[in-house]
């Protein structure tokens, strides 16, 4: 058997591909906080407990109305889509003119409050969430065994990512979200109702949120507190990418779960601690982010 | 002559009086404070559940031992060794608390157990895992052990598992103080058995995905997978094994310490056919059930092992202290090693030199979903381990303070 740096060829691929599926949640959620903090300067602190909100109305719709998971996919970004449109509509919208630290407190406010209820309702040792029929069981690739889940996992992540890329970077629609941030008032005079783009654009971001979350929902277990591990992580990769900067989002959140795969196998101990070392470094390097643009 | 006959009556009256001054309770109230894990990875299996316990306890003594009330404090650690210090600091020189009982969290509970020992306050730890609460880092005079700890893990667990043919184990180890403790306890009990330990490890504390190290561990080609982690780490990692077709390769996966919340979390399907060691179950016999349902009803879930150590050891202390008549930690806590402890947790125990509380554990196995008869009917106990073959010896135990 080959050996790279001590650490056989197959074990390596194994783990480069676990990396790339882990760098799949990083990447759709931070793909959703960028486009928050891109098109409407919010922080988003609330992000991770609409990413466990997602999870839980998909186990809440199966528990209580029986609908399973391929309906669940739809419906819960779109329930948490809509419970995040009003969030914008009555809260945030009116500390738009204030200091962004305002918006950081209500979120984050927002985000213990989340936390605290469904800790207050469900208890913190989680929910079960099964692997849907149709993807259980996995593929023998001769180096590792691939859970068809986690196969899936990536291909829809990539796809949302690329898809809301296309969006907001190639159709009208993004071009004049984009346009709403540059000059609001501008955009206004032709006519676009900006306020209700920006509440769709939150809408659309805590949308993703969900819908990584029930993604998550069967590989882990569905607990209150499954947003708090991981929106740490994912503010650290929206840093790397960039502020703001969607393609630098999507592509530091896979890079950066590889990354994270390779540190579990040549030193596991540092694996929760090399996103922010790499942040340090961005951030000595390129204060702006890999691709954010300097201020 | 008489007059120094008098003197000397005098002053061992006076010698007396101050004694008998210093066997009262300490500013008329017993003072218990509970520090542990209410809002992290292992509050399911201890947190509020715990509180409800030794809330039970304090109500079975009726809430006063000879007239003093009992008074319960109770703080979450939030699993940082720093915060929990800081608690026991505060409680020991502001609140005057008499006893600390401390929950889930080896790290936490080592901290607690040097603080209390300098403080002489009595400390019982349930929750804390590491059987360095009664080796290196013993405290005899202060600090009792009494649910359960690594050695047992290891020697109910690994040794069953070992003696079935399983014999070589790839450790995925939780990267703090318990984690590694375990896996050293473990690591001990599959050697001496004749058993092998291909590699291990070290997962940081908390993981919500496991399947890079599962990676690892089945590219080890080890018969067994050994967990030494606990809580929703233990859920993550089981679950995750699972997807990855551990078992279907012909691998085992040993979980070393595995909670009731932790089975009912992951549900029957996924959790049957586990080997575990627990210092408790709910249905072991009439008493434990009885106390479990009046648990039930109060905290709506059947106590874990912690839980009902927790009861335990709070019932014990009040005992302990109405018997000595004094609430100074010394004095109760030789008090307590004096006594049986036998109630609806413990079978057979008593409390050693070092501080720890030996009794019966059970080996026991996940039902299957067709075996469970209801939600909470998740074990088949497969054996009794008498106290003596389950923990340490002490002979064995490295508690400096025990042998001059």
């Amino acid at each position: 058997m080959m050996d790279l740096l001590g650490i056989p060829v197959p074990v390596l691929m194994g783990q480069l591909l676990i990396g790339l599926i882990n760098g799949a949640f990083y990447a759709v959620l931070s793909l959703g906080l960028a486009l928050i903090f891109g098109l409407l300067n919010i922080v988003n602190f609330a992000h991770g407990a609409l990413y466990m909100v997602g999870a839980f109305v998909a186990f809440l719709l199966l528990d209580i109305l029986g609908i399973g998971y391929w309906p669940a996919l739809v419906l819960s970004p779109i329930i948490v889509g809509i419970f995040g449109m009003l969030i914008e509509r009555f809260m945030l919208r009116r500390i738009a003119d204030l200091d962004h630290l305002y918006g950081l407190l209500l979120t984050f406010g927002l985000a213990l409050l989340l936390e605290g209820l469904f800790r207050q309702v469900y208890g913190v040792a989680g929910e079960t969430y099964a692997i849907p029929e149709s993807l259980q069981g996995g593929y023998n690739l001769g180096f590792m065994f691939l859970p068809a889940y986690r196969a899936w996992v990536l291909a829809a992540s990539i796809v949302v990512c690329a898809a809301t890329w296309y969006l907001i970077e190639m159709t009208r629609l993004g071009a004049t979200m984009r346009a709403a941030v540059e000059n609001a008032d501008l955009v206004r005079a032709f006519g676009v109702n900006v306020p209700l783009l920006v509440t769709l654009t939150y809408g659309l971001g805590v949308g993703l949120a969900a819908f990584a979350g029930v993604l998550a929902a069967p590989i882990y277990s569905v607990n209150p507190l499954m947003g708090s591990n991981i929106i740490i992580v994912v503010f650290a990769i929206v840093v790397i990418g960039g502020l703001g900067s969607i393609k630098g989002a999507i592509i530091s959140g896979f890079l950066l779960g590889l990354c994270e795969g390779l540190t579990r196998v040549f030193y596991a101990e540092a694996s929760n601690i090399i996103i922010f070392v790499v942040m340090a470094i961005v951030l000595i390097v390129r204060p702006a982010g890999l691709f954010g643009k300097a201020a | 002559m008489n007059k120094t006959k008098a003197t000397l009556l005098a002053s061992a009256a006076t010698v007396l009086a101050t004694t008998a001054g210093a066997q009262e309770i300490s500013d008329d109230t017993v003072k218990i404070g509970m520090i542990l894990d209410l809002s992290g990875a292992y509050s399911a299996l201890d947190g509020q559940g715990s509180i409800a316990a030794v809330e039970m306890a304090i109500e079975e003594m009726g809430g006063e031992i000879n007239g003093t009330p009992i008074e319960l404090l109770t703080a979450d650690h939030q699993n940082k060794a720093d915060i929990g210090s800081n608690l026991a600091r505060q409680w020991a020189d502001q609140e005057n608390v008499d006893m600390i009982l401390g929950g889930a969290n080896s790290g936490v509970g080592i901290a607690l157990q040097d603080i209390t020992s300098e403080k002489e306050i009595a400390y019982i730890n349930n929750g804390a895992a590491t059987a360095a609460l009664t080796n290196e880092n013993c405290a005899p005079e202060t600090g009792l052990h009494w649910t359960y700890d690594t050695d047992a893990l290891a020697n109910g667990t690994a040794v069953a598992m070992v003696k079935e043919g399983k014999e070589t184990w790839y450790f995925i180890t939780a990267d703090y103080t318990f984690g590694h403790k375990l896996e050293e306890n473990a690591a001990e009990a599959v050697t001496a058995n004749g058993g092998e330990v291909l590699g291990s490890v070290a997962a940081p504390f908390p993981t919500q995905d496991f399947s890079s190290f599962i990676l690892q561990a089945q590219a080890s080609g080890a018969q067994v997978i050994g967990l030494a982690n606990a809580g929703t780490d233990t859920q993550n990692s089981v679950k995750q094994a699972q997807e990855f077709g551990v078992v279907q390769s012909g691998q085992s996966l040993a979980s070393l310490l595995l909670f009731l919340t932790d089975v009912d979390a992951l549900g029957l399907d996924t959790a049957q056919g586990l080997t575990l060691t627990t210092g408790f179950y709910w249905d072991q016999d009439d008493a434990a059930r009885e106390w479990s349902n009046r648990f039930e009803e109060r905290h709506g879930a059947k106590p874990t092992m912690v839980q009902a150590g927790m009861y335990s050891s709070a019932l014990n202390y009040l005992k302990a202290v109405q018997e000595a008549g004094t609430d100074d930690a010394k004095t109760v806590v030789a008090q307590l090693k004096e006594m049986p402890i036998e109630d609806a947790f413990a079978r057979n125990g008593r409390v050693r030199e070092d501080g720890l509380m030996v009794h019966d554990m059970f080996l026991a196995q996940v039902k299957t979903p067709e075996e469970s008869e209801g939600r909470w009917d998740y074990y088949n106990i497969i054996r009794t381990i008498p106290g003596d073959e389950a923990f340490r010896s002490l002979e064995d135990g490295t508690c400096e303070a025990i042998k001059g």
